[in-house]
Order: structure tokens, then sequence, then C-alpha cells
């Protein structure tokens, strides 16, 4: 199954390359792959058409499959954290939190001398300190409440969200406002090589840390109580959870802004698959997420052409139905018990 | 050998445990005992480290307890606690592999030595035949003889029950407490039934009000006076002719 669908993630990102306003052939997309591995083909693409795959195209789906793959590893572990299928990344107030900074630099231009990083940078500065305030509310006596997790995430993004409107509201400039929006919706359009290899960087050294936490994963499932007596600390785990789902939805928000649904869905369908054993929900929600967010770009740029739409409005159109049809299909327990 | 010296522990201003001593001897079938809400859970949990007492110590083979790492610990004793056991899926199998945890170490993987003690944890149990089952679909003394399983595929020297015989029907209530008789290991148990504490036990612990209010055999502590004091309930001790062990008539 793993191998079909890293089969299917590569054809996706090659229709991804393909398909644009500048038509691309896939034998096109082989040369200059080639010739950037410094293998000379017989091939002549232009000047132009190597920029338009190598400089735009290539980066965009790569750091789609980074961001969607993130995202879903993210939500995944955060609902064995919180022992909850409803919880996503974003409950950490990631998203809220990452929201204030990027709302800061495009709105009243804060921390400019940063240049281009300005942007990525403050959102996950935003990130960190709201993620450090969900967690120091959440300890009681040098233990992390999952309950008080939370709500104190609850608690702090509406305290952001609170402060991202303000000043959207004071706000005079009609084109930052609407840049605003593009950004808490999420969008690909900025990527370049330049902002897509950390993502990525992360993304496996994150991964990697998390899969071979499968078996305290799993373990979590059982229960605080069951899980303390099966040979690991869960306390400092939960601790490591955290602060490595910070940096992977972090990272990956700071680049492409909250695009919602995928950290959500992803593991649901997953765990509706193959079952709750993490040592697979892991793999396949990167898989999936992957594969899930390069199809939901390539929507969001051809939808309305040559407009680029939001493709966190597209991730929640797509997804929000799938979701309602796997509900209705199959008997699937969210958590609820028994 | 446990040990626990002066254990108190309480929880705001409510004193739980008082001043609490006892001492636990290996491969013995311990019974804990009292009625709601006198300390025989938080004794326990204080025993599998959930929660840490504020004064007194633990000890186990003259070891504090906070001193074993949480493999080290994981390897002497395993738990069936009250708690649901989860609200995902997994085949019974896979949790029942999850007992072997303490054994792994980052990059291991499960070899045929895990399997075949899972599946003879399983055949213990009696859930070898639910082995590829998800745990949704079991029913809730079903999930108890799982998570019993998963305990035992941790092969730990003690075992401690949190009322285990929660949920079950009477075939599978006796069936487990024979099980758990069989094991040569220590088995530390909260249990509710008097009749099977002393059918099954070899020492009861009787908690009241966070005291201990009596330890000895069953024939030793289960009285009339005990009890009328404890419980405050009248009682009709007689013998159980088939088993020869105590047994308890109520009234009041």
């Amino acid at each position: 199954m793993m191998a079909v669908l890293m089969v299917v993630l590569i054809a996706s990102m090659v229709v991804a390359i393909v398909v644009g306003s500048v038509g691309i052939t896939p034998s096109l997309i082989m040369h200059v792959l080639l010739q950037k591995l410094g293998i000379a083909t017989d091939g002549v693409p232009t000047r132009a058409e190597q920029i338009i795959i190598w400089e735009i195209r290539v980066p965009r789906a790569l750091l789609a499959a980074t961001v969607g793959a993130s995202l879903a590893v993210s939500g995944a572990a955060i609902q064995a954290l919180v022992k909850n299928s409803i919880a996503d990344p974003y409950i950490l107030g990631v998203s809220s939190g990452a929201s204030v900074g990027a709302t800061a630099v495009i709105l009243v231009g804060a921390f400019s001398f940063l240049g281009i990083y300005a942007l990525p940078l403050a959102a996950f500065f935003g990130a960190l300190i709201a993620v450090s305030m969900v967690f120091m509310l959440a300890r009681v006596d040098g233990r992390t409440s999952v309950m008080r997790l939370l709500l104190a995430g609850i608690a702090v993004s509406m305290v952001f969200s609170a402060v991202t409107n303000f000043m959207l509201m004071m706000s005079k400039s009609q084109g930052g406002i609407q840049a605003v929006m593009q950004w808490m919706l999420g969008s690909l359009a900025g990527a370049k090589w330049s902002n897509s290899v950390i993502p990525l960087l992360v993304f496996v050294v994150v991964f990697s840390l998390l899969w071979l936490s499968y078996r305290q994963l799993n373990a979590l499932l059982l229960g605080e109580e069951t899980a303390m007596t099966m040979g690991f600390s869960v306390e400092k785990f939960r601790l490591y959870i955290i602060v490595l789902v910070s940096l992977l939805t972090g990272v990956a928000v700071s680049v492409s802004g909250s695009i919602g649904f995928v950290g959500l869905i992803i593991p649901h369908v997953v765990r509706m698959m193959i079952g709750s054993n993490y040592k697979w929900v892991l793999p396949l929600s990167a898989l999936l997420g992957a594969i899930f967010i390069v199809w939901a770009d390539i929507v969001a740029r051809l939808a309305i052409a040559p407009e680029e739409m939001p493709i966190g409005i597209i991730t929640a159109l797509c997804g929000g139905p799938f979701f309602i049809w796997m509900l209705r299909r199959q008997r699937y327990h969210f958590g609820e018990g028994d | 050998m446990i040990r626990l010296h002066d254990i108190s522990f309480s929880m705001g201003s409510t004193t739980i445990l008082h001043d609490i001593s006892l001492t636990i001897a290996p491969g013995k079938f311990i019974g804990v005992v009292g009625p709601n809400g006198s300390g025989k859970s938080t004794m326990l949990k204080i025993l599998y480290r959930y929660l840490i007492q504020q004064t007194g110590r633990v000890t186990l083979y003259d070891k504090e307890l906070q001193h074993y790492t949480a493999k080290q610990f994981a390897k002497q004793m395993a738990v069936v606690s009250q708690e649901s056991p989860t609200v995902f899926d997994f085949t019974v199998q896979d949790l029942v592999l999850m007992g072997r945890m303490p054994y792994k170490r980052l990059l291991s993987t499960d070899n045929n030595e895990d399997f075949r003690i899972v599946a003879r944890s399983m055949a213990q149990a009696n859930v070898t035949h639910l082995a590829k089952r998800t745990l949704s679909e079991l029913s809730g003394g079903e999930k108890k003889r799982v998570m019993l399983a998963r305990a035992l595929a941790q092969e730990a020297e003690i075992l401690v029950l949190d009322e285990p015989t929660n949920h079950l029907d009477i075939q599978h209530q006796l069936q487990l407490m024979d099980l758990v008789k069989g094991l040569p290991i220590t088995i530390i148990a909260a249990l509710h039934d008097l009749n099977l504490a002393a059918a099954y036990c070899d020492e009861l612990f009787v908690m009241n009000e966070g005291h201990l209010h009596a330890f000895g055999t069953p024939e030793e502590v289960l009285t009339e006076q005990m009890l009328a004091d404890v419980f405050g309930v009248q009682a009709h001790i007689t013998q159980n002719p088939l088993t020869k062990k105590r047994h308890l008539f109520f009234y009041t």
C-alpha cells in the first residue's frame, strides 16, 4: 500500500508540474531534472521552460507535498497526545500565533529589516510564543494535563485571534487586509527553493523521530495511567511530542499559511483504512497528506485561473464532503469510547 | 518484596491515606478490600507510581520506587488499571504486543520471541480466538481480558489489578481468578467481592477510611466484627462445602 501511495504521490507531483498556464510535457521535466543532475540529454528545453520548471513548479510541488505531509503527521501525533480524534495540529495555538506574526508583518510592516524572511520568521515566532503559553498553562504540579492543554489552546487561540482581528479592524489598507485573508486561508504561491528546503528537512527529521516513537504513541492511546506502567516516562514523552509537533506545524504554517482540515481529516481517513497502530498511521498519513495537498494546490491554481484560489478553501470544500461521506459509509469510532 | 513505610497521601485538604505500613511477600496473591472511598485504588496507584505519596517511602527489593527507571519498573510490575482500554482501534494482537514495549530499544523490531510470548499471554487470558478482531468490536469483559493479556506479555514479577472482575460474567470472573492464581508471580488485586477474595487470596488487606484496618489470611480477617465495623453489614460466616474456603452471607 505504501509503495502504491508513493507512486501516486510522484505521479501527482508530475501532474502538478505539468499543468499551468505554460504547457509543459512530462518528458521536458525529465530533461530538466537530468540536466540539473549534470547528465546531458538530447532534448533542449528553452531557458524559459527551464526556469518555469526548475525555479517555480518543482519547488511548489515539493512544498505542497511537504506541507501536506507535515500537517497530516502533526495531526496524527497531536491526536495521540490528547487521546482525542477531533484534535488538529492547530489546537496548540500554532495557527493563531502565526497569524498574529504574519498580520503584523503584512499590515504594520513589522520586522521589515528581515526582508523577504520577515513573514515566515514572524509567523514562526508567533506560533512559538502561542505554543509556549499553551504549554505553560497546561502544566500543573510538574505534570501536563491533557484537558488543560485543550482548554489552554482554545483560550490562547482566542486571545491571539482577537489581536489579529484588532489589527485587521484598524487597518486602512484594503490590499493589506486582502493579503492577510489570503495568508490565513493558506497559499503555496510563494514557493521557491529558498523557502522549500528547510520545511522538507524539518519534515524528514521530525517524521523520523516520531516514527521511532510509534510504540509510545500507541501506548498513550491506552490512557495515561496504563501508559505510565509500560516502560517510558509519559511526562517527558509528551513534552517531546509537543516540541516536535510545534516545530513541524510552525514551519509548515510559516511558509504556507494556516491550511485547515488536512491535519484533522487525513489521520481519520488513515485510521479508517488501517486502524490506529501508529507504526502505519504515521507513514500513511504523511503520504496521503502530501497527495491531498498536491492536488488541492493544482485545483487552487486552475479553478479561477489566472487568479489563484486560497488553498484552504479547496481543502475545506473537498475535505468536508469527503469526510461526511466517510462518516456515513462506515461504522467509525470518534474517541467517545464505548 | 514490597514495603510501604508510613505512607500518607492527600488531595487538597482531604487525607486519603493515613500512615499505611505494610509488607507484601513475593509470590503471594494479595487482595485489597474495603468499602468505596476507603483508599484501595489510591494505594494501588501509589504502588504503580501513578501517584506519589506526600510522606513515607515505598520500596521494592529495598530500593525506593522513584529510583527505578521507567523501563526497569515496567519489567518488575505490570498493571491492569480501571481505565477503559482505548478510544482508538487496535487489533487484539497489536494491543497485546504493546506489552513487550519495556523490552524494546529505539530501533528494535518485534521478534519471534515477542510473538511467542504474545501468543502465550493471549492463550492464558483466553483471548486467542479474538487475535485478529479489533478492540471496538469486543464486549467490556473481553476488553478486560485483552488488557490482562497485555499485562501478562510484560512478563513482570508483580501484577497489579484494580478491580479485575468488574464487567465480567461469573464464568469469566472465576476463569480470571483461576488464571491469576495459577501465575507464579506476586498478585495485588483490589477486589469488591469478598467471597471471591476469600476463595482466592492468600492474604487480605482491609482498608477503611484511609487506614489499614486489618491484614492477614481470609480466615483471620473476615470476621463478623470486621464486616460490621468496616462495611457496616451484618454477616453470617460459613464454609463453602466445595472449596472449604470462607463464605459470607450478608444481611442488614
